[in-house]
């Protein structure tokens, strides 16, 4: 592959006797180097275009009517997810009231296992009637942005309509420490 | 036969020229990706499944850092040189307009803005700066102020598309993300986007178009 063409260029020819000594040529074979540069451009291309962030939709409710579409919800298809520090993740159904709490509160994690959250929205996704499923969605102040990015992107993974972001209320959020040091 | 003196061609071609621009292009390539986080918080966003890009332009960038510090950036000069002038009559203060313009971000509350603007350009990094009050434990949110402000200066040019991202880190407690939702609310934004990262989407969802079907371990 290295070129020979020797004849042209150079203007010092050498004699007859030495004509069958190859003249080695100062030029490289850049052909090697040529595939390393564009190897690196495809590579450069690549994880520009990959790290390009993407941007999640959300849309609030105005505040006003955020009381009437609670009400509104039926108590059967509310589930209500509760975000606590660490990564812990609280669940219940319906209503919670004193007598109930420890019964329905139930604990669980953003893990693919079958205690996990996502388990938990497709169970209950799927015994109840689509009109009537809702999600609350109760952040704790302990809890991490990124608890809350994860659970609303657990809402379009599985499809959820509708669900709601609201302020936790004391008792709930007592209920979610008192759980937590429980499980430490 | 007729021309036999002719010289053999050598099939190898010239590589050079092929080099130059295999290089040129891989340092364009190189600069432009090192030029993208130059931005003086350091967050790591989230992932989510979310595949629509983050639009670049007509932004109102709302940053919350690790510590829960907020931070808000705009890219358009025009409504920032509105926003000064809001500013300025609002709070009483004499805000350098083009100092305010060329700032890419703000971070302080509205009393320390002016110590803020004059601040070099070295020493605005996201650890070292007050970031927005947002706390309404410990004073205003004054976030409802600023968002209040960019509302204002968007109507005075009704034709400008407003963006808003919120940019906020992992590690980010849940009541500054509640502040800025807030302050959002207010006035009335109710659309605004997160940042995030791609992630694909898990296998046997909903969402993967497999419909009540119970997720594989």
């Amino acid at each position: 592959m290295a070129e020979m063409d020797t004849s042209s260029g150079g203007g010092h020819k050498k004699g007859p006797g030495v004509k069958k000594g190859k003249k080695l040529s100062t030029r490289v074979d850049l052909t090697p180097m040529v595939d390393l540069g564009f190897l690196l451009i495809t590579f450069f291309i690549f994880t520009t275009t990959m790290s390009q962030a993407t941007a999640f939709k959300l849309n609030l409710p105005k505040d006003a009517d955020k009381p009437e579409d609670q009400n509104k919800a039926k108590e059967s298809g509310v589930i209500t997810i509760l975000l606590g520090k660490d990564n812990h993740v609280f669940y219940y159904e319906g209503q919670l009231d004193n007598n109930n709490a420890s019964a329905k509160f139930k604990s669980s994690n953003f893990g693919n296992s079958d205690e996990g959250i996502r388990s938990v929205i497709i169970r209950k996704k799927a015994n109840t009637p689509p009109d009537d499923f809702v999600v609350v969605i109760k952040p704790d102040s302990e809890c991490k942005y990124k608890n809350v990015v994860d659970i609303l992107d657990e809402m379009s993974i599985n499809v959820v309509k509708k669900y709601a972001l609201v302020d936790i209320s004391e008792v709930e959020s007592q209920l979610v420490h008192v759980t937590e040091g429980q499980a430490k | 036969m007729s021309r036999p003196k002719l010289p053999r061609k050598s099939t190898s071609i010239d590589m050079t020229a092929m080099c130059d621009v295999a290089f040129l292009l891989l340092s364009f390539f190189i600069l432009t990706t090192k030029f993208k986080p130059s931005e003086a918080i350091t967050v790591t966003t989230p992932s989510s499944v979310a595949s629509k890009v983050a639009p670049d332009k007509d932004i109102v960038l709302i940053t919350i850092d690790r510590n829960g510090k907020v931070f808000l950036g705009l890219d358009d000069e025009t409504i920032k040189g509105a926003m000064v002038e809001i500013i300025n009559k609002q709070k009483g203060l004499t805000l350098d307009a083009a100092a305010f313009k060329k700032a890419e971000f703000f971070g302080s509350s509205f009393s320390n803005l002016p110590q803020f603007l004059a601040l070099p350009k070295e020493s605005l990094k996201g650890d070292a700066l007050p970031g927005i009050p947002v706390d309404s434990t410990k004073g205003p949110n004054e976030m409802i102020e600023w968002m209040g402000i960019i509302h204002s200066a968007y109507e005075a040019s009704p034709t400008k598309k407003i963006n808003i991202l919120l940019k906020g880190d992992n590690d980010a407690k849940y009541p500054s993300f509640d502040a800025v939702v807030k302050a959002l609310k207010k006035n009335d934004f109710l659309k605004f986007q997160m940042v995030t990262n791609p992630e694909s989407i898990p296998v046997g969802t909903d969402l993967y178009r497999q419909p009540k079907e119970e997720v594989k371990k």
